[in-house]
């Protein structure tokens, strides 16, 4: 239940001003961190009717609703709000309006027919879906990907990671009134999505990566066009943060503004950049490692303010530190096969199914019945630009998998946008919401 | 080169409470929870512990003081039409130890009914919910136990196994 007295809104006078974190808020206990239902919302606005007689205006919460059309909810999100003039009491996510059930349909299908679904549920980082799946089926499988294989998902990845965090910046910029800096974003996009487009056919739902491996060889000249991209991309940081790092508004609409303390982060399951925002500094590409990311140098950006701002700047570190990985990805970009030896589970070549009989049975054979995996239950982990994504992938030794469960960071990373509301004003709202960086296809799944 | 379809079982593979035990001594989870642990696998790398229903807060708790100190998430597999139904996966992570467990328990399709842990880490509200909405199962002591992905209105739980993937019920 969301707690009854609320505070009339006062000019915030806890802005974190150094970055020891002291003025955060402490670890507060389980129930005021649980997320309200619409009807606590408004069943608690009634609650706050205060008897007649005195001033009807300042007397009163009102309920507002949010969404789900609502342009800075970035999708389908539907906030209930209620509000003490403009300053938040209580909040409540309603989600569900893009739920496609592709958890049911993933069991109806065969293990290779999954990937492409993943790329459909967070639309932003269809790489990392495809690669926390694949992960998880291999580790079923047992299956050795070939080291090249390995490095172009990291390179994928990373491409990815830069492009989610475009969008991330172009959208809440807009959100905050910065329009300029969405369309410089989404030309960097463009580029990205061309070169995403060059190696999967796809320029969004790529299915890119595949159980055993990667789809395809890139083109010759791909790289090269990664590596022009790459060597010109920091400069376009620089542009983007000229536009926004002085910028008297986008300062005071961002410091000091939706604090989550770093108890508060780990109580609410929040992951990614704004765990690492809030102080904690663990990202799953470092300390749990997978794909090879072992052999790669780079930072992970972690601030202790856990504001907006701190948030902001996290994520323009990464991208920064992306373009790090990426051009090791290149420079050591190893040779050999992309996909591992699995005759019975990998479609084979085009010209060995067209030259060799037993080519030729396999293709028949994975085409129409699938493919046997052993039974188990395994859990794969990926950084991706949301947080971490885990795939539960089950299997009961047939070709079609008994439960796939994608753990995606927006999900719970949503559960903390009230903790974080709370005694706000609704425009702080949609900067916070543009921080946290949802997907509503990830939500709602 | 060893063909993985008919060479499906790993080499490290660890079954049973007692083998768990003695190979992973040394495991904090292994180590804190060990009395609260019905039976124990290591497979593929991951340990995982089931756990008897009524414990699980209990269990939540040891395994928090263990150094688990993040809740990742809580789903379901449905085992229809075998008995017990439905196994509860609750995946935790340790940020200092760097490692995962997941927690099993598992239900009857008699009383799909299990103690809420929103006590322990408020991030399993949402799941829970999730868990409620599409299979059907009940948290007992969760604040509001509402559907979140289905209309409020809709009849069935869509992630059982008794439910289609196709058409009309």
């Amino acid at each position: 239940m969301p707690v009854l007295e609320h505070q009339p809104f006062t000019e915030d006078k806890n802005k974190p001003t150094d970055s020891t974190g002291a003025t955060l808020a402490g670890f507060r206990n389980a129930e005021d961190l649980l997320v309200p239902d619409v009807k606590d919302v408004v069943e608690s606005s009634t609650g706050h009717h205060k008897p007649h007689g005195s001033d009807p205006v300042s007397d009163q919460t009102m309920v507002l609703n949010m969404g789900p059309q609502h342009p800075s909810t970035h999708g389908v999100l539907r906030l209930v709000i209620e509000v003490d003039g403009e300053t938040i009491v209580s909040m409540a996510p309603d989600i569900g309006y893009l739920h496609t059930g592709i958890e049911k349909t993933c069991e109806a299908k065969f293990f290779n027919q999954v990937t492409p679904l993943t790329d459909r549920i967070d639309y932003l980082c269809p790489m990392t879906n495809n690669t926390a799946y694949a992960l998880a089926v291999e580790k079923l499988l047992q299956l050795e990907v070939p080291e090249r294989a390995q490095w172009l998902r990291v390179l994928f990845n990373e491409l990815t990671r830069i492009q989610s965090h475009l969008v991330w910046l172009g959208t809440h910029a807009m959100d905050i009134g910065a329009l300029t800096v969405f369309l410089y974003c989404f030309r960097e996009r463009e580029n990205l999505l061309r070169i995403f487009e060059a190696v999967s056919g796809q320029r969004m739902m790529t299915s890119y990566v595949r159980i055993g491996g990667v789809s395809l060889e890139p083109p010759l000249d791909l790289f090269k066009t990664i590596k022009e991209f790459l060597d010109d991309f920091p400069s376009k940081i620089a542009e983007y943060e000229g536009l926004l790092q002085n910028n008297p508004i986008w300062r005071n609409r961002l410091m000091g503004v939706g604090i989550l303390s770093a108890a508060d982060a780990i109580a609410l399951g929040v992951t990614g950049p704004p765990l690492r925002a809030s102080g904690v500094d663990f990202d799953v590409r470092r300390d749990m490692p997978y794909s090879s990311y072992e052999k790669f140098q780079f930072n992970v950006p972690v601030s202790s303010v856990g504001d907006v701002w701190a948030r902001y700047e996290v994520r323009m570190q990464e991208m920064r530190e992306s373009v790090k990985i990426c051009q090791q990805a290149l420079a050591g970009l190893p040779e050999g096969r992309i996909v591992a030896h699995a005759p019975k589970i990998l479609v084979p070549d085009r010209e060995q199914m067209k030259t060799q009989m037993e080519a030729l049975i396999h293709h028949f054979k994975i085409v129409t019945e699938g493919f046997q995996v052993p039974a188990g239950e395994v859990t794969s982990s990926v950084e991706a630009p949301h947080g971490m994504m885990n795939y539960y992938v089950v299997s009961d030794g047939t070709s079609k998998p008994v439960r796939v469960h994608m753990r995606n960071a927006d999900f719970a990373n949503l559960q903390a946008l009230e903790t974080m509301c709370k005694g706000k004003l609704i425009a702080d709202v949609v900067a916070i919401i543009g921080s946290i960086d949802i997907v509503l296809g990830a939500i709602d799944r | 080169m060893p063909d993985p379809i008919t060479n499906p079982a790993t080499a490290e593979a660890i079954f049973g409470k007692q083998a768990v035990e003695a190979a992973l001594a040394d495991h904090a989870a292994v180590k804190g929870l060990a009395h609260l642990t019905t039976d124990a696998k290591w497979d593929r790398g991951e340990l995982t512990l089931t756990i008897a229903p009524e414990s699980i807060v209990a269990a939540a708790r040891a395994a928090q003081a263990s150094g688990y100190n993040f809740f990742e998430d809580c789903t379901a597999v449905d085992w229809y039409p075998s008995e017990p139904r439905f196994q509860l996966s609750y995946s935790l992570l340790s940020h200092s130890l760097k490692q995962r467990i997941r927690l099993v328990a598992r239900l009857d399709s008699e009383s799909p009914i299990i103690d809420s842990i929103t006590s322990v880490w408020p991030s399993a509200n949402f799941y829970e919910r999730e868990v409620f909405d599409l299979f059907g199962i009940r948290f007992a002591g969760h604040p509001r136990l509402t559907r979140i992905m289905m209309p409020d209105n809709w009849n069935g739980h869509p992630l059982r196994k008794d439910y289609p993937v196709e058409g009309y019920r």
